[in-house]
Parts: C-alpha cells; structure tokens; sequence
C-alpha cells in the first residue's frame, strides 16, 4: 500500500516536472522516440522476411520429397556432381509401384515458352508437364475449375491447368475457365486455375506455372528432359524411412553398385528452412543490434537530462527528505521520471511505427506483431529505468542537510 | 520523561585531508516535553549543527543521542527519516515550500512519507491549514501566497504529522517584524496547546519568546537558563 502510494506520488510529481519542462521532455522524449520506431520497424520487416520464407517454403510441402539430378543446397564442388545422368520419366512409375510409405507420386518435367490468348501473352512462362498426382504431392489449391484427371493425364489430352499471374495477365476480365490458350504454339484448353501463392521463390509457385499433361508435354516440347520426380510421404513421421526407402530404389533404377555414391539427389522443404534459419538469425541480430544503438543513444539522452533534473531539484530532493522521504522514496520518484518519459516516449514511437508498418506491409508479407508492441513498451520503460538509476541514485543518496543549502 | 536527551555529542567535519573542524564539542543538554526552547548563538557556534543533530538531519560523530528514550545516534539513514517523518516538525527560515504544489499538497506530503490514506490524508490537511487559518488558501501555490502565509504554510506542515517537537530555524528571518510576530504569536499558541518548541535564532528579541535559552559558542554551551523576561501575547486572538 505504501509502495503504490509512493509510486503515485512519484508519477505525479514526474508528470508536473515533464510539464514544467515541455521544450527538454520533447527534446528528450524524441530520442526514444526514433528508437522505438527504428526497433519496431526493424522487427516488422524480419518478421515479414520470416513470414515471406515460411510462406515460400510452405509451397514445397514439409511432407514431400523431391528425388532430383542435383541438390538444393550444397557446399560442394559443382564438378562433383555436374556430370550426373539425367533422371528419366520412367523411374516415376516404377517408384509408385514400389514405394511403401507414399501416396502420391508425380513427376514434373519443365520448359519455358510463349503462352498466349488473343492478344495477351506471357513471354517465357513455366510450362510443366506432370500427372494428376501433382495436385497431391505439391498440395496447391485450386481457385476455380478442377486440375487434369488420371484420363486426361494418360490420354496426353490437350488441357491445361494456370497459375494465378498467368491468369491475370491473359485474362484480364474473362473467366478462363474452358478458353483454349495457345502452349509454345500449342492449343490447350484451360480446366484449372489455382490460387494466388506469393513468397520470395516466384519461380517454384504455381503464380507463373502452366500445367499441362506429361505425355502431351513430351509430345509437344520433346522428351528427354531432365525430370523432377514429387513423391508425398503419407505419414509425416516417416520421413526419414521414407526417405531411406526411396534412395533405395533410386539407387536400384540407376544400377549403383555398393559403394559407388549416389548420382540423384532427394531434396525436402527442410533443406530451406534449415540453410534459411541461420541466415535470418544473422539478419535479425545484426539488425536489431544496429537499431538498438539509436535505442541507446536514447537512453543516453534521458540519463543526461535526469541528471541535470536532480541537481536542479537539489534543494527540493533535502526537503522532502527533511519531511521524512526515505532513499527509496526519492530513488522512485526520480525513477518513475524516466521510465514515464520513456514510456511516452515509447509510445509515440509505437504510433509512428504503426502506419509505417503498414508501408512495409508494401513489400512484405507482414504486420506488426502484437508482441512487438508489448515488447516495445517493456523495452521503453527498461530503458527509463535503467538510464534512470544512476541520477536516481545519486538524488536517493543525497545528504539531506547539504541539500537542503544548496541554492 | 525528556523528548531530547544528548550526551557529549561531538560533531567534527572532515574539510578534506587531514584539516577537521570540530563544530560541536561535547554538548549534553535535555528538553522535556512542552518545553518552549531557544538555542542561540552568533554564525560559527554550532547552532546549525546542534539543530541538523536535534532534527536527525545528521548523526553525531560521537555522543548519545536519545529522542523520547530511543538511541537515534547510530540509526541508519532510513530509521533517521521516519523519526524525522514521525516525530519532527521542521519550519525552515526560507520555508522551503515545494513550488510546484499548492499548499494542501504541500501539507499533505509528509502524510504521504507516512502512508496515510489518501482521504485520511486530505482530511487532515485542510483541518491543519485551517488551524493556521489558511482554509481559504489550500489550493494557492507558494508564489500566490505572502511571505508569511507561506510560513503558516510550512508551520502546518510541520504539525501535520503531530510531531513531537516542532524545530524551527529562524523562523522569522525573512519576514518583516510584522509579520515575524504573527508567527510567534502561532508558536505560542502552539505551546500552550502542548507542544514542545524548539526555536533557532540568533535574535534575542526572537529567543525572548522561549521560556528557556540555550547559547552556544564555539561549539559548546555557554549558557542554559530561563527566560525571564518573557514576551507574551493574548493568545485568544490566534487559537
């Protein structure tokens, strides 16, 4: 009870003295100011690179793997592995035919050509040859229509699924759902159109991608291409048997003795995320760091002006202590001071910070966290109250007869 | 029972190196409960000192210092303050008011050190200013009040706590005789209501009020004796 008595007495007294001093509290107040908006902004946009990722390697699916010629992340030496065999569209069948631990499996093979409608075209757009499978190994969604059925799939029937950019850009205003577009020259007709996904990985969404059945790919834009082959594990807890499981076979269809090293690679989401986590741990720290200095600079500032605010209260601070305040008494008041002007301070800050954040929001996937404001405001007021020790200590310690002389 | 008992109170004050100054030499003296006292003495005897000892401002460098029969010599800065909170009424020479506040907050706040409830602590406030008949004054701050209400001002502070001395250190220095004698005339009232006064001067018009004077000089006692010409005012007009 005494303790909330002191401290209201002390917000009070903080209060009359920021008013009194209006032009030095502003002046103060803004280093806090910049440096709550500078670490609010700075972890706004790391969480939005982070959302980004998460977003972006969420596309890969954290249950499938990708049995492909090369690795996604290596330290090795290119020349080690440049010379790989391509893999072949056969070894798809012959996986789904053995694998125990899957559903799904699908292989996708690529190109870039020229797709057009009427007079809309997307120059150099990704054209992939897959099964119906891929719907489940890639688990996109469609926006509207169906993706190409087993049938269709088998039959190489001239059909087409469209990602959402291509969509836009070659039709604007009509539904596309049933319009025949042109493939590299090539009539297919659109069935599908999948959602819009975004992320930083514009190339691995489905955003630029035309889909189109395998067998009519081939036909179309040739056949011996290097193939990519989705296999969606059905239980996620089994990734690694699945994995185990899978080598085994490949190693099988490409005739690799014992002790020769593998010559494919099967790659999963966690490669990402695991080569990702360390680099946006660095972008953060070093981020944060660098914004925390203006932060500091800050809590420079207010240990300054809390200075000259108990020398200049010198006489004030003998005779409350004349009346009775006790060291803590007077270690709060002078502490309270700063943690409230740095939490108006911080506070400002935040309302600045926000519809900055919706700027950032421009760019990146992003909102400012609830918990960055909770946070900001914590770190505000650790700031006041660690700039404010000092001086507040000082004041606390004051011999009351010396400072009730000082003039 | 005496309210102050010092027993050869020494106080040196360390000038930095090996110079001392010996401010009080061995100072014993006792005050009784509603005694009017004056300690006098010209500037350089110790009077500051006694009464920065007297009001536990300071701690004596050696000696016994009993205050209602608890040893104060040896307390720790924070036990000093809540005697000071408790038992001690200051009313300074510059009134040492806050000048941010109005005088009932000014009144208030050794209630605040104390812990009073707020409403406890308002209630009692505004009976003690209008005590000095300032109830018509208790939201004016320092700068909107005279000289001597601002002293009337610093006396009810000084007796909000219902102190058991009252220490007043030229309470009068920066009034005019007019208004210097009103406020003698409060601390006579005081003392006939049972307080015990405790006056720093070095006015012996001033000291005439007191019902005893203490001179000092040279950091010891010259002289301890009553009062016997005492000045005396119709008390009715002020209570």
């Amino acid at each position: 009870m005494n303790f909330l008595n002191e401290l209201k007495e002390g917000l009070i007294i903080s209060f009359r003295a920021i008013r009194s001093n209006k032009m030095r509290s502003v002046l103060t107040t803004l280093g806090i100011v910049i440096g709550i908006v500078s670490v609010t902004l700075m972890s706004t946009a790391i969480e939005g690179i982070n959302r980004a990722f998460d977003e972006s390697a969420a596309a890969f699916g954290t249950d499938v793997l990708y049995v492909q010629r090369f690795p996604w992340v290596s330290n090795e030496d290119w020349s080690s592995f440049r010379n790989r065999r391509q893999l072949e569209v056969k070894y798809a069948a012959r996986i789904e035919r053995q694998v125990t631990l899957s559903n799904a499996v699908a292989p996708v093979v690529g190109t870039r050509r020229r797709v057009t409608f009427g007079n809309n075209a997307t120059e150099d757009a990704f054209v992939s040859g897959t099964t119906q499978d891929y719907l489940l190994t890639s688990g996109s969604a469609l926006a509207d229509g169906r993706f190409f059925t087993a049938e269709e799939s088998a039959g190489g029937r001239p059909v087409c699924a469209i990602g959402a950019t291509i969509g836009e850009n070659l039709f604007p205003t009509e539904d596309p759902i049933g319009k025949t577009i042109r493939v590299g020259g090539f009539p297919y007709t659109v069935v599908g159109i999948f959602e819009k996904q975004g992320g930083l990985f514009g190339t691995f969404t489905t955003d630029t991608r035309v889909f189109v059945p395998l067998f009519s790919f081939q036909s179309h834009f040739g056949g011996r291409r290097d193939v990519s082959i989705q296999v969606r594990v059905a239980d996620l807890s089994q990734m690694e048997e699945a994995k185990i499981e899978l080598e085994g076979i490949m190693r099988q269809l490409r005739g690799l003795t014992p002790g020769k090293p593998n010559d494919f690679n099967i790659n999963q989401q966690e490669i990402l995320t695991e080569t990702f986590g360390p680099i946006s741990l660095t972008i953060a720290t070093i981020g944060l760091f660098i914004t925390g200095l203006s932060l500091f600079v800050g809590g420079i500032g207010i240990m300054n002006i809390m200075f000259v605010s108990v020398t200049e209260r010198t006489k004030e601070i003998g005779i409350r202590k004349a009346i009775g305040a006790k060291r803590r008494t007077i270690l709060m008041q002078f502490l309270s001071e700063a943690a409230a002007i740095c939490l108006i301070g911080g506070l400002i800050g935040l309302a600045i910070a926000f519809p900055l954040s919706l700027v950032v929001d421009q760019f990146l996937p992003t909102a400012m966290p609830l918990s960055v404001i909770f946070i900001s405001i914590a770190i505000s007021l650790l700031v006041g109250v660690i700039s404010g020790f000092l001086p507040a200590y000082r004041a606390a310690r004051m011999n009351p007869v010396e400072a009730l002389r000082y003039e | 029972m005496n309210v102050i008992e010092l027993k050869n109170i020494v106080k040196t004050y360390d000038m930095g190196g090996a110079e001392e100054v010996l401010a009080l030499r061995s100072v014993s003296l006792n005050i009784g409960r509603n005694e009017y006292v004056a300690i006098m003495g010209p500037s350089g005897s110790g009077k500051s000192t006694l009464m920065n000892i007297i009001g536990c401002l300071d701690t004596p460098t050696s000696g016994l210092y009993l205050f209602n029969g608890v040893n104060v010599s040896e307390m720790d800065d924070n036990a000093l303050a809540r005697i000071r909170n408790k038992e001690i009424g200051f009313v300074f020479q510059t009134f040492n008011l806050l000048a941010r506040s109005d005088s009932l907050h000014n009144v208030e706040l050794p209630l605040i050190y104390a812990g009073v409830p707020s409403a406890e602590r308002k209630q009692r406030a505004r009976e003690t200013l209008e005590h000095v008949q300032l109830g018509d004054r208790a939201h004016h701050k320092p700068n909107e009040l005279s000289g001597g209400q601002r002293q009337r001002v610093a006396v009810a502070r000084a007796l909000v706590t219902r102190p058991s001395i009252i220490l007043a250190d030229e309470p009068t220095g920066n009034l005019d005789s007019k208004t210097g004698e009103e406020i003698m005339m409060l601390f006579e009232a005081l003392h006939r209501q049972g307080n015990t006064i405790i006056l720093v001067t070095h006015e012996a018009d001033i000291a005439e009020h007191a019902h005893r004077t203490i001179r000092l000089r040279d950091g010891h006692i010259e002289s301890d004796e009553p009062v016997v010409k005492r000045k005396s005012y119709d008390v009715a007009k002020v209570s």
